[in-house]
């Protein structure tokens, strides 16, 4: 005879409700360890997106997401020629604010030498550009659609294809365009000041400058090798893909990273708490119950099973809600929400671990308990 | 009537709760026989002592001195005799509680097949058991039914046949006609009579019930803690 479930049945709607309330609190803590996960990988989609080796930047900056960068659009053709590189593209980054159905909307513009490296990973539908002006191929995200246009400082473009999970660290999707098109467009919405130099004749300083020139290399190649040689460029610098991986994850979004992670041990450190609290109370009640099943002559085997058992439910469904729960709503989040099954796994563990420990205290308790309390007299 | 086997043998057994100023003598110098087949009343006034004794014989409060035998086995000499002292419950005494105090999650049948499964028999035999008990006590037709819907007289039965489900040789009560009114608790009375006869098994019976007094064999009084025998 199984006391447990049996206990379980006799208050069957009251313990739903306790399993679904804990579901929801799973819900949050898996949501936000999935919020860290997206913001992490979200962060480093920009950099790995072009499949780069080797990142040339402005000398003396850590461009071209942790510091400004700025170098003329030609040092594509002298990189290019340097021996190891295979293939290689000058890129530029730029976040400007338009509007698409009559509301604000934030894009990361990045523009790209259609043909070479830096532009978007993959299409999901529509086509890549295939002229060199005022087409676009924009992330999901941004909403647009093939056929749409979008207007990027003076010109309207063209929304030729869709890709995904092309954005900034700040989460703002990703809009590419042509590079002959970035650089115009960052001449327009360059500062007032810049503009008034340029009336008067002097040439800006950032007109046909590139963020950043991006490089894949030869299969033997030595990454470290190649840099050095672009360093020897005093007005250039080099860094490696992972140097960059790197780089983004501890300044750009280290503190967004550490606010989360450190909101999640609170989360986690109150989810226990209620557990705890939960199943404690639950053999509380439960302890005139357990001196009767003393008094006629229940081993301690018994209760126990009966404590752990219901905790061990009751943790399992709330965690198996939980899991249900954040999978349906996962893609209604405006930014990315990345779940492993490890993430999901662990939790589990700690569940348990939680669950057992808390059903120690109770059991502490139950044990205690005179089986003559029973008796009422 | 023959006198059966000696199972219940208190022998100059104390009890004091508290030390010094807190002190109280719940027991003093108790000594109590009782054989099987007999059925017996514990009378006194509140604060006496029945309780207490119950409960030592019921080997849920150890005395402070004295030797409690169960059915031949010495369970107490200044200290407990057997580690187990649940298994003993199980095996040998079978409480009868005060009404309401079936566990609310088992049905009825449930709470008597329960001892059953904890004594390690089979679920066919644990049911069979029940549902004979229940309706030798005029409840089967409420075996499927949760203690929260019985009647106070009903729930009484139940856990007179819970008390009774492993045939256990001494069976304690603590005011189990307290619930009932007066025709019930003849019935209850006459029934825990006829089955220490059948089962040979004594019954130890808290009560205050002056109308089922004529149902004992013996009346004992206790005052402050000590034992007035009188004979019924
Ligand atoms: N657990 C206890 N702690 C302290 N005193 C107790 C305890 N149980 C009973 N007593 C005291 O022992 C005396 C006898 O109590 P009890 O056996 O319950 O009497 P009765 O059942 O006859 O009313 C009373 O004075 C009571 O206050
Ligand atoms: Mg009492």
């Amino acid at each position: 005879m199984n006391l447990a479930l049996k206990d379980i049945r006799h208050s069957l709607f009251r313990f739903v409700l306790t399993c679904f309330g804990l579901g929801l609190l799973m819900t949050v803590v898996l949501a936000m360890i999935g919020i860290y996960n997206g913001l992490v990988a979200d962060a480093l989609a920009i950099v790995k997106a072009p499949e780069a080796e080797l990142w040339v930047v402005e000398a003396g900056t850590q461009g071209p997401f942790a510091e400004a960068s700025s170098i003329p659009a030609d040092t594509r053709d002298a990189v290019a020629r340097l021996p190891g590189i295979a293939a290689s593209g000058a890129i530029t980054y730029q976040t400007l604010e338009t509007e698409s159905a009559g509301k604000a909307l934030r894009l990361y513009v990045i523009g790209y030498e259609t043909g070479r490296l830096g532009g978007p990973s993959h299409l999901i539908a529509g086509r890549e550009i295939g002229t060199s002006h005022f087409e676009a191929v924009a992330d999901r995200k941004t909403g647009l659609v093939p056929g749409d246009t979008i207007r990027l400082g003076r010109d309207r473009f063209t929304v030729v294809g869709l890709t995904e999970e092309a954005m900034n660290s700040g989460g703002d999707p990703a809009i590419f365009v042509t590079l002959a098109d970035a650089i115009a467009l960052q001449t327009e919405i360059a500062p007032a000041a810049e503009r008034v130099r340029a009336a008067r004749g002097a040439t800006p300083p950032s007109a046909n400058n590139v963020a950043a020139v991006i490089a894949r290399l030869e299969p033997d190649a030595d990454v470290e090798l190649v840099a050095a040689t672009i360093r020897q460029w005093k007005h250039l610098s080099a860094l490696s893909q992972s140097d960059q991986e790197n780089l983004l994850l501890a300044s750009v979004v280290d503190r967004a990273r550490r606010q989360i992670g450190l909101f999640l041990g609170i989360l986690l450190s109150v989810s226990a708490v209620v557990i705890a609290l939960i199943i404690y109370t639950m053999t509380m009640e439960k302890l005139k119950q357990i001196a009767t099943l003393k008094l006629i002559g229940a081993p301690d085997r018994t209760i126990l099973g009966l404590i752990v058992q219901q905790a061990l439910i009751l943790g399992g469904s709330g965690w198996g809600i939980g899991l249900t729960l954040i999978l349906l709503v996962k893609d209604n989040f405006p930014r990315r929400v990345l779940l492993e099954p490890m993430n999901a796994a662990v939790l589990a563990g700690i569940i348990v671990v939680v669950c057992l420990v808390a059903s120690g205290l109770g059991i502490r308790a139950a044990l205690k308990v005179d089986p003559a309390t029973a008796l009422g007299g | 009537m023959a006198i059966g086997d000696l199972l219940i043998d208190v022998q100059q057994v104390a009890k004091h709760y508290g030390e010094g100023e807190t002190r109280v003598d719940a027991l003093r110098e108790v000594n109590l026989q009782v054989h099987a087949g007999e059925v017996i009343a514990l009378l006194g006034p509140s604060g006496s002592g029945k309780t207490t004794l119950l409960n030592i014989i019921g080997c849920i409060v150890a005395p402070s001195t004295g030797r409690v035998e169960l059915d031949g086995e010495p369970v107490f000499d200044g200290h407990w005799l057997r580690g187990d002292l649940r298994k003993l419950r199980l095996d040998k005494i079978g409480f009868i509680f005060q009404a309401h105090n079936l566990l609310p999650f088992l049905t009825a049948e449930e709470n008597v097949s329960v001892v059953l499964d904890l004594a390690g028999q089979s679920q066919a035999v644990g049911k069979a058991r029940a549902r004979e008990l229940l309706d030798y006590l005029e409840v089967g037709h409420r075996a499927p039914v949760k203690p929260s819907h019985l009647s106070g007289g009903e729930a009484q039965r139940v856990a007179i046949a819970r008390a009774l489900a492993n045939r256990p040789r001494i069976i304690l009560a603590d005011e189990p006609t307290a619930a009932l009114d007066s025709k019930r608790a003849q019935l209850v009375m006459d029934l825990l009579r006829k089955l220490a006869a059948e089962q040979e098994a004594c019954i130890v019976t808290v009560t205050h019930d002056e109308k089922i007094f004529d149902r004992f064999d013996r009346l004992i009084h206790l005052r402050d803690g000590r034992l007035e025998d009188a004979g019924a």
